[in-house]
Protein backbone atom coordinates (compact mmCIF):
# COMPACT_ATOMS: atom_id res chain seq x y z
CA UNK A 1 0.00 0.00 0.00
CA UNK A 2 1.33 3.34 -0.98
CA UNK A 3 2.97 5.50 2.02
CA UNK A 4 0.47 8.68 1.87
CA UNK A 5 2.30 11.85 3.72
CA UNK A 6 -0.35 13.68 6.24
CA UNK A 7 -0.80 17.39 5.49
CA UNK A 8 -2.18 19.98 8.00
CA UNK A 9 -5.04 21.95 6.05
CA UNK A 10 -2.60 25.18 6.61
CA UNK A 11 0.84 23.45 5.91
CA UNK A 12 3.50 26.07 5.21
CA UNK A 13 1.27 28.96 5.33
CA UNK A 14 1.59 29.18 9.06
CA UNK A 15 3.12 30.18 10.91
CA UNK A 16 2.81 34.22 10.17
CA UNK A 17 3.40 37.43 12.64
CA UNK A 18 2.91 40.74 11.70
CA UNK A 19 3.73 43.41 14.40
CA UNK A 20 1.43 42.13 17.41
CA UNK A 21 -0.48 39.53 16.51
CA UNK A 22 0.99 35.90 15.55
CA UNK A 23 -1.10 33.35 13.60
CA UNK A 24 -0.49 29.54 14.20
CA UNK A 25 -1.35 26.08 13.04
CA UNK A 26 -3.32 24.28 15.75
CA UNK A 27 -3.57 20.44 15.95
CA UNK A 28 -7.03 19.46 17.80
CA UNK A 29 -6.51 15.65 17.23
CA UNK A 30 -9.89 14.24 17.13
CA UNK A 31 -12.43 16.37 16.48
CA UNK A 32 -16.00 15.24 17.00
CA UNK A 33 -19.55 16.75 16.23
CA UNK A 34 -22.04 15.71 19.44
CA UNK A 35 -25.53 17.00 18.26
CA UNK A 36 -28.33 16.42 20.61
CA UNK A 37 -30.84 13.76 19.97
CA UNK A 38 -32.78 13.04 23.28
CA UNK A 39 -32.68 15.24 26.66
CA UNK A 40 -29.24 17.75 26.07
CA UNK A 41 -29.54 17.19 30.23
CA UNK A 42 -28.46 13.35 29.99
CA UNK A 43 -26.28 13.98 27.41
CA UNK A 44 -24.55 16.68 29.37
CA UNK A 45 -23.89 14.43 32.40
CA UNK A 46 -22.91 11.41 30.19
CA UNK A 47 -20.16 13.99 28.78
CA UNK A 48 -19.26 14.83 32.10
CA UNK A 49 -18.92 11.14 33.03
CA UNK A 50 -16.64 10.36 30.09
CA UNK A 51 -14.50 13.43 29.57
CA UNK A 52 -15.32 15.71 32.49
CA UNK A 53 -16.94 18.60 30.55
CA UNK A 54 -20.23 19.56 30.14
CA UNK A 55 -22.89 19.93 26.97
CA UNK A 56 -21.97 23.59 26.50
CA UNK A 57 -24.97 26.85 26.69
CA UNK A 58 -25.10 28.98 23.18
CA UNK A 59 -21.85 30.68 22.85
CA UNK A 60 -19.93 29.24 25.69
CA UNK A 61 -17.46 26.30 25.52
CA UNK A 62 -16.19 24.00 28.53
CA UNK A 63 -12.26 22.70 28.95
CA UNK A 64 -10.57 20.32 30.71
CA UNK A 65 -7.14 18.93 31.20
CA UNK A 66 -6.99 19.42 27.52
CA UNK A 67 -10.26 18.11 26.18
CA UNK A 68 -12.74 21.35 24.77
CA UNK A 69 -16.31 20.85 24.42
CA UNK A 70 -16.99 23.75 22.01
CA UNK A 71 -20.98 25.00 21.28
CA UNK A 72 -21.31 24.88 17.49
CA UNK A 73 -24.36 25.79 16.82
CA UNK A 74 -28.51 24.89 17.48
CA UNK A 75 -27.79 21.36 20.15
CA UNK A 76 -24.52 20.79 18.60
CA UNK A 77 -20.85 21.12 20.11
CA UNK A 78 -17.74 19.92 18.96
CA UNK A 79 -15.82 17.70 21.36
CA UNK A 80 -12.28 18.64 20.92
CA UNK A 81 -9.18 16.16 21.84
CA UNK A 82 -10.32 12.50 22.79
CA UNK A 83 -12.76 9.99 21.16
CA UNK A 84 -15.85 9.83 22.11
CA UNK A 85 -16.86 7.42 24.83
CA UNK A 86 -19.60 4.68 23.53
CA UNK A 87 -21.82 5.97 26.51
CA UNK A 88 -22.67 8.95 24.19
CA UNK A 89 -24.36 7.60 21.19
CA UNK A 90 -27.44 6.89 24.14
CA UNK A 91 -28.12 10.54 23.96
CA UNK A 92 -26.55 12.47 20.67
CA UNK A 93 -25.85 11.53 16.91
CA UNK A 94 -21.93 11.39 17.13
CA UNK A 95 -19.81 12.50 13.83
CA UNK A 96 -15.94 12.23 13.50
CA UNK A 97 -14.75 15.44 11.65
CA UNK A 98 -11.00 15.30 12.37
CA UNK A 99 -9.22 17.06 9.50
CA UNK A 100 -12.23 18.17 8.12
CA UNK A 101 -11.98 21.93 9.98
CA UNK A 102 -9.27 24.08 9.76
CA UNK A 103 -8.13 25.40 13.26
CA UNK A 104 -5.49 28.50 13.85
CA UNK A 105 -4.62 30.57 16.90
CA UNK A 106 -4.63 34.50 16.53
CA UNK A 107 -2.36 35.57 19.37
CA UNK A 108 -1.22 38.69 20.69
CA UNK A 109 -2.21 42.35 21.92
CA UNK A 110 -3.10 43.09 18.31
CA UNK A 111 -5.95 40.00 17.82
CA UNK A 112 -8.62 41.98 18.62
CA UNK A 113 -8.30 44.38 16.92
CA UNK A 114 -7.21 42.02 13.54
CA UNK A 115 -10.61 40.30 14.33
CA UNK A 116 -12.72 43.20 14.46
CA UNK A 117 -11.55 43.93 10.61
CA UNK A 118 -12.64 40.61 9.64
CA UNK A 119 -15.96 40.07 12.24
CA UNK A 120 -19.73 41.31 12.69
CA UNK A 121 -19.08 40.46 16.48
CA UNK A 122 -18.00 42.60 19.39
CA UNK A 123 -15.31 40.08 20.39
CA UNK A 124 -13.41 42.69 22.66
CA UNK A 125 -12.69 41.24 25.96
CA UNK A 126 -15.05 43.12 28.28
CA UNK A 127 -17.55 41.53 26.02
CA UNK A 128 -15.92 37.95 24.95
CA UNK A 129 -14.14 36.74 27.87
CA UNK A 130 -12.25 33.50 28.12
CA UNK A 131 -14.28 30.49 27.39
CA UNK A 132 -17.04 32.10 25.14
CA UNK A 133 -17.34 31.06 21.68
CA UNK A 134 -19.34 32.14 18.79
CA UNK A 135 -20.64 31.04 15.39
CA UNK A 136 -20.03 33.62 13.00
CA UNK A 137 -18.82 34.48 9.94
CA UNK A 138 -14.56 35.80 8.77
CA UNK A 139 -15.18 37.79 6.32
CA UNK A 140 -17.10 36.04 3.71
CA UNK A 141 -16.36 32.33 5.80
CA UNK A 142 -19.05 30.64 8.21
CA UNK A 143 -16.65 29.65 11.69
CA UNK A 144 -16.50 29.22 14.90
CA UNK A 145 -14.26 31.57 17.20
CA UNK A 146 -13.24 31.06 20.58
CA UNK A 147 -11.18 33.25 23.25
CA UNK A 148 -9.11 30.65 24.43
CA UNK A 149 -6.63 32.88 26.75
CA UNK A 150 -6.55 37.00 27.16
CA UNK A 151 -5.37 37.64 23.85
CA UNK A 152 -5.81 34.02 22.41
CA UNK A 153 -8.46 33.31 20.24
CA UNK A 154 -9.15 29.87 18.17
CA UNK A 155 -10.40 29.81 14.84
CA UNK A 156 -11.90 26.99 12.78
CA UNK A 157 -13.45 27.05 9.22
CA UNK A 158 -14.05 24.18 6.75
CA UNK A 159 -10.72 22.73 5.49
CA UNK A 160 -11.22 23.94 2.50
CA UNK A 161 -11.54 27.34 3.15
CA UNK A 162 -7.87 27.23 5.11
CA UNK A 163 -5.90 29.37 2.66
CA UNK A 164 -8.55 31.69 2.00
CA UNK A 165 -8.79 32.13 6.24
CA UNK A 166 -4.64 32.51 6.25
CA UNK A 167 -5.05 35.48 3.27
CA UNK A 168 -7.67 37.36 5.13
CA UNK A 169 -6.26 36.96 8.29
CA UNK A 170 -2.86 38.00 7.08
CA UNK A 171 -4.25 40.82 5.76
CA UNK A 172 -5.91 41.95 8.27
CA UNK A 173 -2.77 41.63 10.72
CA UNK A 174 -0.67 43.60 8.20
CA UNK A 175 -3.15 46.22 7.64
CA UNK A 176 -3.52 46.70 11.80
CA UNK A 177 0.51 46.58 11.44
CA UNK A 178 0.86 49.28 9.58
CA UNK A 179 -1.27 51.88 11.47
CA UNK A 180 1.01 50.83 14.58
CA UNK A 181 4.25 51.71 13.17
CA UNK B 1 -30.02 45.96 10.19
CA UNK B 2 -29.65 43.65 13.17
CA UNK B 3 -31.67 40.80 14.29
CA UNK B 4 -31.89 39.35 17.85
CA UNK B 5 -31.60 35.42 16.96
CA UNK B 6 -33.10 33.96 20.08
CA UNK B 7 -30.23 31.30 20.53
CA UNK B 8 -27.03 33.73 19.84
CA UNK B 9 -28.36 36.71 20.66
CA UNK B 10 -28.33 40.20 19.02
CA UNK B 11 -26.71 39.63 15.08
CA UNK B 12 -25.86 41.57 12.21
CA UNK B 13 -28.00 41.28 9.55
CA UNK B 14 -25.42 39.49 6.87
CA UNK B 15 -25.08 36.12 8.95
CA UNK B 16 -28.56 36.14 8.26
CA UNK B 17 -30.45 34.09 4.82
CA UNK B 18 -33.85 35.47 3.65
CA UNK B 19 -36.10 32.81 2.48
CA UNK B 20 -39.18 34.64 2.10
CA UNK B 21 -43.33 34.86 3.25
CA UNK B 22 -43.61 32.38 6.52
CA UNK B 23 -46.49 31.53 4.59
CA UNK B 24 -44.58 27.99 4.09
CA UNK B 25 -44.87 26.99 7.64
CA UNK B 26 -48.76 26.96 6.94
CA UNK B 27 -48.88 24.09 3.78
CA UNK B 28 -52.73 23.17 2.81
CA UNK B 29 -54.10 19.41 3.51
CA UNK B 30 -53.06 17.43 0.38
CA UNK B 31 -56.76 17.81 -0.82
CA UNK B 32 -57.39 21.41 0.12
CA UNK B 33 -58.09 21.50 -3.52
CA UNK B 34 -56.61 23.83 -6.51
CA UNK B 35 -57.27 27.62 -5.01
CA UNK B 36 -55.81 27.10 -1.62
CA UNK B 37 -52.67 25.36 -3.02
CA UNK B 38 -51.98 28.38 -6.02
CA UNK B 39 -51.86 30.74 -3.16
CA UNK B 40 -49.54 28.78 -0.97
CA UNK B 41 -47.51 28.33 -4.30
CA UNK B 42 -48.01 31.59 -6.22
CA UNK B 43 -49.62 34.16 -4.06
CA UNK B 44 -47.73 37.09 -1.74
CA UNK B 45 -48.59 40.13 -0.66
CA UNK B 46 -46.17 42.90 -0.90
CA UNK B 47 -47.44 44.96 2.40
CA UNK B 48 -45.70 48.31 2.94
CA UNK B 49 -45.98 48.04 6.63
CA UNK B 50 -46.06 44.77 8.76
CA UNK B 51 -44.30 41.08 7.26
CA UNK B 52 -43.48 38.12 8.50
CA UNK B 53 -40.51 36.28 7.13
CA UNK B 54 -39.05 33.00 7.23
CA UNK B 55 -34.88 33.67 7.88
CA UNK B 56 -31.67 31.45 8.55
CA UNK B 57 -29.35 31.76 11.04
CA UNK B 58 -27.15 30.66 8.64
CA UNK B 59 -23.69 32.16 9.85
CA UNK B 60 -25.02 31.53 13.39
CA UNK B 61 -26.87 28.44 15.13
CA UNK B 62 -28.35 27.61 12.14
CA UNK B 63 -31.93 27.77 13.20
CA UNK B 64 -35.04 29.13 11.37
CA UNK B 65 -35.96 32.04 12.65
CA UNK B 66 -40.22 33.82 12.07
CA UNK B 67 -39.02 37.48 11.56
CA UNK B 68 -41.98 40.45 12.16
CA UNK B 69 -40.35 43.65 10.60
CA UNK B 70 -42.06 46.56 9.11
CA UNK B 71 -40.63 47.00 5.53
CA UNK B 72 -41.51 50.99 5.84
CA UNK B 73 -39.61 52.11 9.31
CA UNK B 74 -37.56 48.72 9.38
CA UNK B 75 -38.47 48.19 13.06
CA UNK B 76 -37.77 44.87 13.63
CA UNK B 77 -41.25 43.69 16.06
CA UNK B 78 -40.30 39.73 17.07
CA UNK B 79 -37.57 37.20 16.19
CA UNK B 80 -38.61 33.44 17.53
CA UNK B 81 -37.92 29.93 16.67
CA UNK B 82 -39.97 28.45 13.72
CA UNK B 83 -39.68 25.32 15.76
CA UNK B 84 -42.01 27.18 18.06
CA UNK B 85 -44.10 28.31 15.76
CA UNK B 86 -44.97 25.37 13.97
CA UNK B 87 -45.31 24.08 17.94
CA UNK B 88 -47.67 26.36 18.53
CA UNK B 89 -49.74 26.79 15.10
CA UNK B 90 -49.74 22.80 14.60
Amino acid sequence: MAELKARTPCGDMLPVTHGAAQLVELDLGIVTSVMVTGDEDALSDALEAAHGVAFPKPNRASGKGGIRCVWFGRNQALLIGAAPDASLAAHGALVDLSDGWCAVRLSGGASEDVLARLVPVDLRAGHFKRGHTVRTLVGHMTASITRTGGEDFMILVFRSMASTLVHEVSEAMLSVASRES
Amino acid sequence: MRLDCPICGSRDRREFYYQGDAVMLARPAVDAGEAAWDGYVHLRDNPAGQTRDLWQHEAGCGAWLVVTRDTVTHAVFSVQLASDVKGTTA
